[in-house]
């Protein structure tokens, strides 16, 4: 296929911080992820396949803004994984927001796996356009 | 001092191999399968009657995605918009891709075509593949003689 590009397949595993552990005994990945800015907001795309509305948490704490999202390992009937080429694991990012964010406002979405977070700005941050007169 | 990575190239093409050999040692320690090779990443679930392929494809339409069976060869393929930002809006980080993709499997059985099922879910898209009769393996009774 000439239109055919790289992408991207492997998932990189999340980091921890040194000399903690995860209660949890599983595998955890980073959510890939789009960030880009409107005059109005700003927006994230995250991919977290097999997480749902309800299985995806955001937090945030001081200026920090993680959002976690649990994916449960399932196996289908009695069949056995003869071929592996990903694991399932819990996803998980954390992005600093600036000032601008109007914290009160923002809107999570979470549709075929896609986790859209919606961080509108403050109206005094927003982007005005200044119309030039000729003098 | 300035070093100079092209007067022993004979040494440097050892060591890489050295640490290719390296990777490969510890991924098979870590245990995950065998690494995809291309969009998107597979992993198939198999028992005595059918098989299941799972395939994460966040964000594609099932509209886009196209599944073919034939015998026991198995073509996924589509496309993967990219977000529509409108005008005006600039990225910050661009990390998912998309694009167009197509993979080819081979199944580990023959595949009864007409009653492959695909269903597509949070994300995840699942096919399930029953095998086909004439391929499924049939106890012959053996009978004395005498």
């Amino acid at each position: 296929m000439a239109d055919q590009q790289i992408m991207d397949v492997e998932k990189e595993e999340a980091t921890q911080l040194e000399d903690t552990e995860r209660t949890r005994d599983r595998r955890v990945y980073v959510a890939r992820a789009d960030i880009y800015e409107t005059d109005e907001a700003i927006v994230v795309l995250a991919d977290v396949p097999g997480a749902d509305e309800n299985s995806v948490d955001i937090t945030i704490e001081k200026n920090v803004l993680t959002i976690y999202a649990e994916v449960e390992p399932e196996q289908p009937g009695e069949h056995s994984l003869i071929y592996q080429e990903f694991d399932v694991g819990d996803y998980e990012r954390s992005f600093v927001l600036s000032n601008q964010v109007d914290r009160s406002k923002i809107e999570a979405t979470v549709k075929d796996g896609v986790l859209r977070l919606y961080l509108p700005k403050m109206p005094e941050a927003q982007a005005r356009k200044i119309s030039v007169r000729a003098g | 001092m300035f070093y100079r990575r092209y007067r022993n190239p004979a040494m440097f093409r050892e060591m890489q191999r050295l640490q290719r050999e390296m990777g490969r040692l510890f991924s098979a320690v870590e245990g995950r399968g065998q690494g995809p090779t291309s969009y998107p990443a597979i992993n198939i679930w198999a028992g005595e009657d059918s098989a299941v392929m799972v395939a994460e494809l966040p964000g594609v339409q099932p509209d886009d995605m196209d599944v073919r069976v034939v015998g026991d060869t198995l073509t996924l393929s589509g496309s993967r918009a990219a977000p529509e930002i409108g005008e005006g809006a600039s990225y910050h980080r661009r990390e998912r891709s998309f694009g167009r993709f197509s993979r080819t499997l081979q199944l580990p059985f023959k595949v009864e075509a007409g009653r492959v099922d695909a269903e597509f879910q949070k994300g995840i898209l699942k096919i399930h593949l029953p095998r086909a009769e004439s391929d499924k393996p049939r106890k012959i009774s053996v009978k004395s003689s005498s």
